[in-house]
């Protein structure tokens, strides 16, 4: 199983390859932040590596003593790094069209995720619990990690850049509703808005809420409509006529 | 059933603790008063993970939901907006 560097495999210091200067509470992190940002200004190592991040030079460098220790193949590596861009959010939306024409699914879906998810094929076995949650009327659920970037690797694929994002993970929990104003999303006002802090062993799939005016439509027609967005929680699924549009602009631009 | 420590329904705060070392407590959840709703099961304690350690004992680990109004000095949402947040049972305190 690759591991997909989420916190529970150990600390998390990559973020601060994303971006040497994210705010940490933590005065161990604070230093080793200077420490980063003293080698960008030297910028030496960068240099010589036309422009390759710190971290991604490091990790070359680590890869290499792997190698030439005999712990890690290349074909090892390839392979695990093949396994983590075979993800996508296209496992997750087929899911959720199944949810959507089979309700005994969409019930198992909710009481145990990772089983529902198994008889769908998903190995989830990288995760240490699937948690499924259904948006409704009343009720809207959004995803976050304050903490660094959990997410449903196997599900969802990598997440988006904004998901790991200082300002997402602070504004999530900070004003939600804001948030999602942010990310052209409207939650009415007498919505429940819950934000899930995805902060230790579960990972959160949200079932958005079946577009109107699809009542007629197959999982396979229902499978297009469903995005990442929509099963993060920041956004809804597209409707029918955003499809038909989505697919007009596609053919004239070929 | 098992028997666990807390159950859902009990109001618990979480422990206003500053360990060293890698913890996966928010500190904006320290000190809070929450509900618990849900109990996932016995898990791996990531602050003996995190070193290289077995992770055991296993830890109960709770979601537990806040008003998302208690958790600022600001109005941060609706009055009926919450914030679900998984916790682990050495974390809380009954209140």
């Amino acid at each position: 199983m690759a591991h997909s560097h989420d916190h529970h495999n150990g600390g998390h210091v990559h973020h601060h390859g994303d971006h040497p200067h994210t705010y940490s509470q933590d005065p161990g992190a604070h230093n080793a932040r200077m420490q980063s940002d003293d080698a960008y200004r030297e910028g030496a190592v960068t240099q010589v590596e036309h422009d390759l991040d710190y971290y991604q030079v490091r990790m070359m460098a680590l890869m290499n003593v792997l190698r030439e220790k005999g712990l890690l193949t290349t074909d090892e590596m390839r392979r695990a790094v093949e396994e983590i861009y075979g993800q996508s959010p296209a496992i997750g939306s087929r899911i959720i069209a199944r949810a959507w024409v089979d309700e005994g699914f969409k019930e198992r879906l909710l009481a145990d995720a990772d089983a529902a998810c198994g008889e769908m094929g998903v190995d989830t076995t990288g995760i240490n619990r699937v948690v499924a949650l259904e948006n409704t009327d009343t009720t809207r659920y959004m995803v976050v990690c304050t903490l660094c970037s959990c997410y449903p690797r196997q599900i969802l694929g990598q997440p988006p850049t904004w998901y790991k994002s200082f300002p997402y993970r602070s504004k999530a929990v900070t004003d939600p509703r804001g948030t999602l104003k942010d990310m052209g999303f409207d939650a009415p006002d007498d919505v429940e808005l819950i934000v899930i802090d995805s902060n230790a062993d579960c990972r959160y799939l949200i079932i958005p809420q079946r577009p109107a005016g699809t009542e007629d439509w197959n999982e396979a027609q229902l499978f297009q409509l469903v995005t990442r967005d929509s099963m993060i929680g920041v956004g809804d699924p597209l409707t029918p006529e955003q499809l038909e549009e989505a697919m007009q602009a596609s053919e004239q631009a070929t | 059933m098992e028997e666990t420590r807390y159950r859902v329904g009990d109001r618990v705060r979480i422990k206003e603790m500053y360990p060293d070392g890698h913890h996966r407590t928010t500190y904006f959840v320290k000190g809070k008063t929450g509900v618990v709703n849900r109990y996932f099961g016995k898990y791996k304690n990531p602050e003996n993970l995190a070193y290289g350690g077995d992770g055991l004992p296993l830890r109960e680990l709770y979601w537990v939901e806040f008003e998302i109004n208690d958790l600022w000095d600001h109005e941060a949402g609706k009055k009926q907006d919450k914030l679900y947040i998984e916790i682990y049972e050495h974390w809380l305190e009954p209140v």
